[in-house]
């Protein structure tokens, strides 16, 4: 296989952590609107720690994104 | 790499001297990046001392700026205290800045004639220069307050002795990968997003000129496409704005505090 060919399914492979954020991200919004659904008075209060959790989860989602352009324009 | 043309999407985040040239190393350079900065600088300028009239009955403009203050006081109140206020200039800079720049970096081409609408944050010296002043304040209120106590942020409290040891490493490492991804956060965001929108872009012309029977109806999918992106693209710009100021507000409270 010539780098080339390698390059291209390396970063194919690398884009697959962006769909594991993309569940992350999900499973953060959803419980958020769950527990929100229950308890609709107290769900105002959280909206900060709802956007740091979506922070932490989209930062690995970001990493994966920066491994592929790392893999497609640095090498 | 389409076989109809090659797709750049790096172009569009290339720095280019405006006056001055890289010529012989010449750290004094007007750049693309340079002059988008002034813009959004005076853009946020105009928008700040066109509200801060402190009419008694406001107007829409003056309830727009305050409203905005009134938010980032909030957050900042709500999670260092009351001594937040004095904090308060930094977050405020860095989100309303942030925030004016996102959104001025996704304005289309051609609404300043002949200038390309340049994202300063879509540059990691941008947003890692501001991380690193958030950390530079966490680590100077850090020590300021609490002198070499400040070391005990990175050992939980109520923890067995054995847990002590090995979770302060582990805090200890998260401290300091803090300012890279704080930075990082915006910049790849910014970065991302207009990579989707230039590669997308670059679709709808190819699909147009292949003269195939489905090109047509490709090159519209890809200008709903771009439509619905450019939207996200919006919310993701205030909401990378939200997360920086949010983050900093956090990181600052746990310095003020130690947990």
């Amino acid at each position: 296989m010539d780098v080339a060919s390698a390059k291209l399914i390396g970063a194919g492979l690398a884009a697959i952590g962006v769909g594991a954020a993309a569940a992350g991200v999900g499973f953060v919004f959803g419980s958020f609107l769950q527990s929100a659904i229950r308890n609709p008075a107290a769900a105002d209060g959280q909206q900060g720690r709802l956007y740091i959790g979506f922070a932490a989860a989209e930062l690995l989602g970001l990493m994966a994104f920066v491994v592929a352009m790392l893999i497609l324009f640095a090498f | 790499m389409a076989a109809t043309g090659k797709i750049d999407p790096m172009h569009q985040f290339v720095i280019e001297p405006i006056a001055g040239s890289f010529q012989g190393g010449n750290p004094f350079v007007f750049t693309n990046s340079a002059l988008w900065t002034l813009i959004v600088l005076a853009t946020i300028w105009l928008f700040m001392f066109g509200g801060m009239k402190r009419e008694l009955i406001p107007g829409r403009w003056q309830v727009a700026v305050e409203g905005l203050i009134g938010f980032v006081d909030d957050m900042v109140n709500v999670s260092i205290g009351p001594d937040g206020k004095r904090y308060l200039p930094w977050v405020f800079t860095a989100f309303i800045f942030l925030l004016f720049a996102n959104l001025m970096g996704n304005m289309p081409f051609g609404v300043v004639a002949a200038a390309h609408p340049f994202t300063v944050t879509s540059q990691f010296t941008f947003t890692g220069v501001m991380s690193l002043i958030t950390f530079a304040i966490v680590l100077g209120v850090g020590f300021w307050k609490h002198g070499l106590h400040f070391f005990s942020l990175f050992v939980p409290k109520d923890a067995p002795l054995i847990f002590k040891f090995a979770i302060a490493p582990i805090e200890l490492l998260s401290f300091l990968v803090r300012p890279f991804s704080l930075g990082l956060r915006p910049f790849i965001a910014m970065f991302a997003g207009h990579v989707l929108l230039d590669v997308f872009g670059n679709f709808v012309v190819q699909a147009l000129n292949s003269h195939s029977a489905g090109g047509i109806g490709i090159s519209i999918l890809c200008f709903f496409f771009i439509v619905f992106v450019s939207m996200i693209e919006l919310l993701v710009a205030a909401i990378q704005a939200y997360v920086f100021a949010i983050l900093t507000s956090l990181y600052i409270s746990e310095a003020v505090h130690l947990h």
